[in-house]
């Protein structure tokens, strides 16, 4: 009934003193987990929430006490072989009574460096759609691999996906590793495998085709045990690598990674216009009220690279041609910036009095800017196809791109990819968890991105008119004439 | 924000810029209030006074700078409630000049359409109201403070949650949701629970309500109160709250870590008084807030789950 106090834990998430330094450095970094069915994962899982103490008395005095009815190991009640770790993610009732994992959860943990948000993505069924959902938030994917077992058809599906949804960073845990022996030449070939694997996906900063899009690491662990999770193990001496929470805990997230990229992107959400119908406490606060009458801005979250005053800046409409302006306010409510990075949400005012207005796209303009996105009504794409209802030619649906939502006939399906071999087959049909290629008529041109490159504006959703649901993740690839890099047309 | 990310520019450094973890959050969160803003016709903000609604609205109030917060709130008010959170409340709509819609669960038990439990926890009983106060203003899509941390049927809630025409979630029939892409649309009679700060942990929201100075009520830092054990927890003795005979009543130094109905939430033994010391409490507690507070979670492990398959908060 008191609140029962552990300042050791208060430590860990806040850091030493000065404590208020501490408060604004943490990062938020989002990660999700990949595997096989027995191959560890909800251990995993369990093991990193509960060795960076992100589990409370309360859930571990319940996760005991079922893991003692169903008769788990039993030596103890306070030491954490007792317990079974997998039950700290346990689900739903309605989960529990079927046996099943229903999709994607959320869990959170943090250190005195950063926030983790954990997506755990159920890997047996509809691994796809899970993964696909998962990795799409993802500023890194940790693919799970049973030592005894090695690299599965499973695993290639796995990194298949995430290369496709070009993942920031992928994390290999060869788990179980002491069902092996801590045998260092069990995991030199999975490891081997696993960047033969890498090879032929383009994955891993050395490829030189994939530009350094994505991370590779291959990492030992046993999550039962806790070797390689949250500290080194001693135990696998000719590993001289980092534990897997060290490897979190360092990389760069991927909006900090696109903060730098020079093509800045804004998607215009609303315009914010209050005339004269000011806020009572912006008034309260002392606001120029004659100053805010003509007050014209417009709101959106920065999607990639950064802005400044006096930035030239080119508004896209689609249909109309780009027409360019300088930057002349980034306000947030309240505050007056220099200068904003991806992902802020910020309320950009521009020189010109053009009519903007939401589903417009803001972009830099100028040669540092690099390409402006070209508006088209053709529309090329990998879609996740992620309905139980499938996809024909022929088919209206909407499309979802940015701020704007169009509607679009599929021309033709050109081709389903086989995950594990990375080819590409003949079909005109997609279904639950394929993904295949397609062509798509939009009824309005759209500022399309190659995804590749543009992780944010490069994205769509394909949504049912019908009945609103979501058919499909969309990633736009470029037109088949002037394609660019042969592997990632997989 | 603009002084924390530019703080390596300031001194020439040219560092990645790196957000902090609550500046992420917190642009996550007032992006998606945006995109319902802009997608919806008839949005509302559930509005209790307790500290997750007061920050919903602290960020609305963000979004919109220097306009209005473009939309009513929604209280469900069980008749139970701390008469200081109550004040807290309409002093709160008050100062930012918004609407109040109240949906009143004592309404409802007097006109026979919900009796009163056994228990006398009318935490159950807002969901009737509130779904009907929905309906009958139209709202299509209903802000909440929901966090994916509090329990784990919240930790598979979407951010944008479709309810059927009888406002039941069914967790096995959610839309996937991917990218920052939120698919919101609905059929007539349909609405949308949409839950901006579901990435937020019981201590991000401190440390925002530290971080912008936030008000909130009072009995959410220490204060002394008259109180009685009941289930493990302090009850504060009031008007709904009564003491059973076997049930001693002391004085205490206690805070609320969630504030809810009188009948249901209990106080914690605390001296934090301030907001920095309510950071580092919360930083330090090995409880979770509702396994601490919650009378009506305790129930069964799946309380959550059923209640808002019925169309709970």
């Amino acid at each position: 009934m008191s609140t029962e106090l552990d300042t050791a834990r208060a430590a860990a998430l806040l850091g030493e003193a000065p404590l208020a330094h501490r408060f604004l450095s943490a990062t938020l970094f989002r990660f999700a987990t990949a595997g096989s069915v027995d191959d560890g994962k909800s251990t995993l899982v369990g093991r990193l929430l509960h060795d960076s103490k992100a589990i409370l008395a309360d859930q571990l005095d319940a996760v005991a006490r079922t893991s003692a009815d169903r008769g788990f190991g039993g030596s103890g009640a306070t030491g954490t072989q007792a317990i079974d770790l997998a039950l700290l993610t346990d689900g739903l009732r309605a989960e529990r009574e079927q046996g099943i994992t229903i999709d994607v959860a959320y869990r959170y943990f943090a250190t005195d460096r950063r926030s983790f948000i954990l997506a755990d993505c159920p890997g047996h069924v509809q691994y796809t759609k899970n993964t696909v959902t998962g990795a799409s938030t993802a500023d890194a994917v940790v693919v799970l691999i049973d030592a005894r077992k090695g690299v599965l058809e499973q695993t290639r599906r796995h990194l298949s996906v995430l290369q496709l949804l070009r993942v920031a960073h992928v994390i290999v845990a060869v788990n179980k590793i002491d069902l092996v022996d801590f045998s260092e030449a069990v995991f030199r070939g999975i490891e081997a495998d696993v960047q033969q694997v890498g090879r032929e996906l383009g994955l891993g900063r050395d490829d030189p085709n994939t530009g350094g899009i994505t991370d590779l690491f291959v990492i030992p662990v046993s999550a039962l045990d806790g070797d390689n999770v949250v500290d080194r193990s001693d135990r696998t001496p000719w590993y001289d690598g980092p534990a897997l929470l060290e490897v979190l805990q360092t990389l760069p997230a991927a909006d900090e990674l696109e903060s730098h990229l020079e093509s800045f992107r804004f998607p215009v959400q609303l315009v914010v216009r209050p005339q004269g119908a000011l806020a009572p406490d912006a008034i309260a606060a002392g606001i120029d009220v004659e100053g805010f009458r003509d007050y014209r801005a417009y709101a959106g979250q920065i999607t990639e690279g950064s802005v400044k005053l006096g930035d030239q800046v080119s508004v896209l409409t689609p249909g109309q041609a780009p027409r360019t302006t300088t930057v002349t306010g980034i306000d947030f409510a309240g505050q007056r910036l220099t200068e904003a990075v991806a992902p802020q949400s910020v309320a950009l005012r521009l020189a010109d009095e053009f009519d903007v207005a939401r589903g417009d796209t803001i972009a830099a303009a100028g040669p540092a800017g690099g390409k402006i996105p070209q508006a088209s009504a053709d529309l090329y794409a990998a879609l996740c196809w992620l309905s139980p209802k499938p996809l024909r030619e022929g088919a209206k649906v909407l499309v979802k791109h940015g701020t704007r939502t169009v509607q679009a006939l599929v021309r033709n399906v050109t081709g389903k990819l086989d995950l594990a071999n990375f080819q590409l087959e003949p079909t005109t049909t997609l279904e639950l968890n394929d993904i295949g290629h397609a062509q798509l008529r939009l009824a309005a041109p759209l500022p399309l991105e190659n995804y590749l490159h543009h992780r944010r504006t490069g994205a769509f959703l394909v949504i049912d008119p019908l009945d609103g649901n979501t058919l499909a993740a969309g990633l736009v690839k470029d037109h088949p004439g002037d394609h660019e890099d042969e592997r990632y047309s997989i | 924000m603009s002084t924390q990310i530019n703080e390596d520019r300031a001194t020439g450094v040219s560092a990645p810029a790196r957000l902090s973890s609550l500046d992420t959050l917190e642009s996550e969160a007032i992006h998606i209030i945006r995109e319902v803003v802009a997608e919806f016709e008839k949005p509302a903000l559930l509005f209790s006074g307790g500290k997750d609604s007061v920050v919903m609205l602290h960020l609305a109030t963000k979004a919109f700078w220097p306009g209005r917060v473009p939309f009513p709130v929604l209280h469900v008010d069980t008749g139970h409630n701390f008469p200081e959170v109550i004040e807290f409340r309409d002093r709160t709509v008050e100062r930012l000049g918004l609407r109040l819609v109240v949906g009143s669960v004592q309404e409802f038990i007097d006109s026979g359409e919900l009796a009163e439990r056994a228990d006398g926890t009318r935490n159950p009983l807002q969901t009737v109201p509130l779904l009907d106060a929905i309906q009958r203003n139209k709202f299509d899509a209903v802000f909440g403070g929901g966090r994916r941390d509090e329990d784990k049927a919240r930790a598979k809630e979407r951010i944008l949650s479709l309810r059927d025409e009888f406002g039941q979630w069914d967790p096995r029939n959610q839309r996937p949701e991917l990218w920052n892409l939120y698919n919101g649309r609905h059929t007539v009679g349909q609405h949308v629970r949409a839950f901006p700060i579901s990435n937020w942990t019981e201590l991000d929201v401190w440390r925002y309500i530290e971080r912008e100075n936030i008000d909130l009520p009072h009995l959410y830092y220490a204060h002394d109160r008259e109180v009685f054990a009941r289930d493990g927890m302090w009850r504060a003795v009031g008007e709904v709250s009564q003491p059973r005979d076997t049930e001693q009543v002391i004085t205490k130094t206690v805070r609320y870590r969630t504030v809810g109905d009188m009948s249901c939430t209990g106080a914690v033994e605390s001296a934090a008084a301030t907001v920095r010391e309510v950071v580092i409490e919360v930083a330090a507690s090995t409880i979770t807030e509702r396994g601490a507070t919650r009378a009506d979670d305790r129930i069964s492990e799946a309380a959550m789950e059923d209640r808002k398959k019925d169309g709970y908060f």
